[in-house]
C-alpha cells in the first residue's frame, strides 16, 4: 500500500491579518505560516495506516511556495515517520485550489500510490477543496468530510466515513485508487521535536518534480474584507468581578441563575 | 448559457434538508433576475413523491435510477455532469455539507466551471453574479465573480432563510434516468448518533467551551458554571476530537444544532462550522481573549477576556 499525502501551508490565525494595498488579497509581508490542521490528520492517518499492519510508504507532497517554509513543513512530515518527501513546482505566492490540484496532477503521474489522503478543507481555499478537483482529474473517486478510515485486508478497497450535520454518518466502500478529504485523525497528529526538524532541513532529501499551473480558478477577487466583528455585540469590560456582575444582571433579567443566587 | 438557476437537491430519510430550500429561496430570486427558471434537481432511486416537496421551484429534475439509491460522490457526480453540461444553468447551487463538497467540487473540475466556496451571500446585479465567501475561519469576506459569468456556488447553512424555499407550487416534473452510473463508491450504512446522558438541543442554558478552555481539567470550571446556572456543557468540535467532551454535547455542522434560550460561548473561535449550528440562540454571550474572534460577530454580549478568569468569579456570583 502506497500512500501519498497532500499538505500545505496557511497563515497563522493566532495572528491578525490584514488586507493587502489591492483590497483584493492577504498582505503577506509580516504573515506567519503554519501546517493546514486537516493536512496534519491526513498525514496521521497515513502514518497510522502503514504502521498498523498494511505496511508499504508514506510520501509527502507540497507545493513549492515562496511564503512561509515548504522546507520546514516537509522535513516535518520526514520528522514524524513520512518515507519520502517531494516539493512540486514553483510559485510566489499560495495558488488557488484548481492550480494546486493541477500542479499536484503532474507531479503524481510520476509517482505509485492507492491512497490518496488530504485535509477535507483548508482556511483559504476559496476556489473548492484541493482533494476533489485532483480525484477529478486524475479520475478517481473521493469522499471528502472523512474519519474511521479502514483498509480492507486486500488492499483493493477501503472503508470510511462522512460526516453530515447532526452527528449522522454514512459509511462508504470506495474502490482503489481513491482520494479521501480527511475531517480528523484517530490520533492527535504526532509530535516531531523541533530539533529534529532543523536537523532534517540540513540533511534529508527533499525531492523536485515540475507542477504546471493549468488555467487557474476561473474566479475573480473583487474585494477582500475583515468582517466587523463585534458590530452588534455590546462590549463588557472591567476586571473580572465586574464583568461577572454584568453577565450576571443580564442573565437575571431573563430569569437565569438567580434562584440559585438568592 | 440559460439564466437558470439550478440547487442540487439533498435529501435523507424521505425529507428534503433544509439547506436545499435555503438554496431554493435565494435560486428564485436570483432567476427572476438572471431571466431564467429556478430548477431543483433530485436525484435517487423511487423519489418522484419528494418533487411536491420542492414546489417553489419553477421546475424539478427528477433523475431517478437504482444506483442512487443513497448518495454517492462517484454516481452523483457522473449523474450530474452530462445534466450540467447539457443545460448550462447560470447558476449551480450546492449546500457546504459533506456531500455538497463532493459534488460541487468535483463538477466544477469536470465541467471546467469555476467554483466559490462558503457562500454566505449570492446575488445578481449587472455585472453578473456576486458572491461573498468567508475565509480563514471568518476571519475574512471576499466578494468573487466568475470569469466567464457562470459557476457553482457551494453555500454555508443559516445563509439564506428556509422559508423563501418552502412555498407551495406546481413546477413542471421531469423525470430522467441517469446518463452515467459510476459505481466506485459504494454507501454502505447511514450510522446515527447514539443518545447521549444530555440532549444539548433541548436545554435553555448551554455553556459551552471550545480551544480556549486550555487543558482538559478545566471543563471542571465549566460544569460548575453550568451547574449554577441550570443548564448543560457544550462544545466546539475541538473539544470533542480531544475527547474531554462527548460528540453527543457537540454543536456545529457536523455536530447538532442548538437554539436555547442562552448560548455562553467560552474560548470558542466562532469559525462558521461552529456559527451554524448556534447562531439561532436567543443570546449569545461570548468570552473570548482574541478581540477580532468571529464569534463577536453573531454575539449580543462580548467579553475580551481569559475565560478562566471569568468563569470562577461568574460561577461565585451566580451560586454563591
Amino acid at each position: 500500500m502506497d500512500y501519498v499525502v497532500l499538505l500545505k501551508q496557511v497563515p497563522d490565525l493566532a495572528e491578525e491579518l490584514e488586507i493587502d494595498a489591492d483590497g483584493t488579497g492577504l498582505d503577506r509581508e509580516w504573515l506567519s505560516f503554519v501546517a493546514s490542521e486537516w493536512d496534519e490528520y491526513a498525514l496521521e492517518e497515513a502514518l497510522l495506516l502503514r504502521d498498523q499492519g498494511h505496511g508499504g510508504t508514506v510520501t509527502c507532497l507540497a507545493l513549492g511556495v515562496e511564503t512561509g517554509d515548504v522546507d520546514e513543513l516537509l522535513a516535518t512530515c520526514l520528522a514524524r515517520g513520512a518515507d519520502r518527501v517531494i516539493k512540486v513546482g514553483s510559485f510566489e505566492a499560495p495558488p488557488d485550489s484548481h492550480t494546486a490540484a493541477a500542479a499536484f496532477a503532474d507531479a503524481l503521474a510520476h509517482v505509485h500510490y492507492d491512497l490518496i489522503l488530504t485535509g477535507v478543507q483548508a482556511i483559504d481555499d476559496l476556489d473548492g477543496q484541493v482533494g476533489p478537483l485532483l480525484a477529478t482529474r486524475l479520475d478517481l473517486p473521493h469522499v471528502s468530510v472523512v474519519t474511521h478510515i479502514a483498509l480492507a485486508h486486500h488492499h483493493t478497497t477501503v472503508t470510511v466515513h462522512q460526516e453530515y450535520a447532526g452527528g449522522i454518518v454514512a459509511e462508504f466502500e470506495a474502490t482503489l485508487p481513491a482520494v479521501l478529504g480527511v475531517q480528523t485523525s484517530r490520533e492527535t497528529p504526532r509530535y516531531a521535536p523541533v530539533s529534529r526538524i532543523r536537523q532534517l532541513m540540513k540533511t534529508a532529501t527533499i525531492e523536485a518534480m515540475a507542477g504546471g499551473g493549468g488555467a487557474g480558478s476561473g474566479l475573480v477577487i473583487e474585494a477582500m474584507a475583515i468582517p466587523e466583528t463585534g458590530s452588534t455585540a455590546e462590549m463588557i469590560s472591567g476586571n473580572p468581578q465586574a464583568i461577572a456582575e454584568r453577565i450576571a444582571a443580564i442573565l437575571a433579567e431573563r430569569g437565569i441563575g438567580t434562584a440559585v443566587a438568592r | 448559457m440559460s439564466g437558470d438557476i439550478v440547487v442540487i437537491a439533498e435529501h435523507r430519510d424521505g425529507a428534503i434538508l433544509d439547506p436545499t430550500y435555503e438554496l431554493l429561496g435565494r435560486a428564485r430570486s436570483l432567476a427572476a433576475a438572471s431571466g431564467g427558471e429556478a430548477i431543483a434537481v433530485l436525484l435517487g432511486s423511487g423519489v418522484a413523491g419528494l418533487a411536491g416537496s420542492l414546489g417553489a421551484a419553477a421546475r424539478v429534475i427528477v433523475v431517478d435510477g437504482p444506483g442512487l439509491a443513497s448518495f454517492s460522490p462517484t454516481a452523483y457526480q457522473a449523474a450530474l455532469v452530462p445534466l450540467v453540461r447539457e443545460r448550462e444553468p447560470a447558476l449551480v447551487l450546492i449546500a457546504n455539507s459533506g456531500s455538497g463538497m463532493d459534488v460541487a467540487a468535483g463538477l466544477s473540475a469536470a465541467l471546467d466551471l469555476p467554483l466559490a466556496a462558503y457562500a454566505i451571500d449570492l446575488t445578481i446585479d449587472a455585472g453578473g453574479p456576486l458572491a461573498t465567501c468567508q475565509l480563514y475561519a471568518g476571519k475574512i469576506q471576499a466578494k468573487v465573480r466568475f470569469a466567464g459569468g457562470r459557476g457553482i456556488v457551494t453555500a454555508v447553512a443559516g445563509s439564506f432563510p428556509a422559508e423563501a424555499g418552502m412555498g407551495p407550487g406546481s413546477p413542471v416534473i421531469e423525470t430522467v434516468a441517469p446518463a452515467a452510473t459510476d459505481d466506485r463508491i459504494r454507501f454502505v450504512d447511514l450510522l446515527r448518533p447514539e443518545a447521549g446522558d444530555v440532549d444539548i438541543t433541548r436545554e435553555s442554558v448551554l455553556v459551552s467551551v471550545g480551544r480556549g478552555i486550555g487543558e482538559q481539567e478545566n471543563i471542571e470550571l465549566v460544569e460548575a458554571l453550568a451547574a449554577a446556572l441550570g443548564g448543560a456543557v457544550s462544545s466546539s468540535r475541538p473539544i470533542a476530537d480531544l475527547g474531554w467532551l462527548p460528540r453527543t454535547r457537540q454543536v456545529g455542522k457536523s455536530g447538532l444544532k442548538v437554539k436555547p434560550r442562552v448560548y455562553l460561548a467560552l474560548g470558542i473561535s466562532g469559525a462558521p462550522e461552529h456559527l451554524e449550528g448556534m447562531r439561532g440562540a436567543e443570546l449569545i454571550i461570548a468570552v473570548n481573549s482574541d478581540a477580532r474572534a468571529p464569534i463577536f460577530s453573531v454575539a449580543h454580549y462580548g467579553v475580551v477576556a481569559d475565560l478562566l478568569d471569568v468563569v470562577p468569579a461568574l460561577t461565585a456570583r451566580v451560586g454563591g
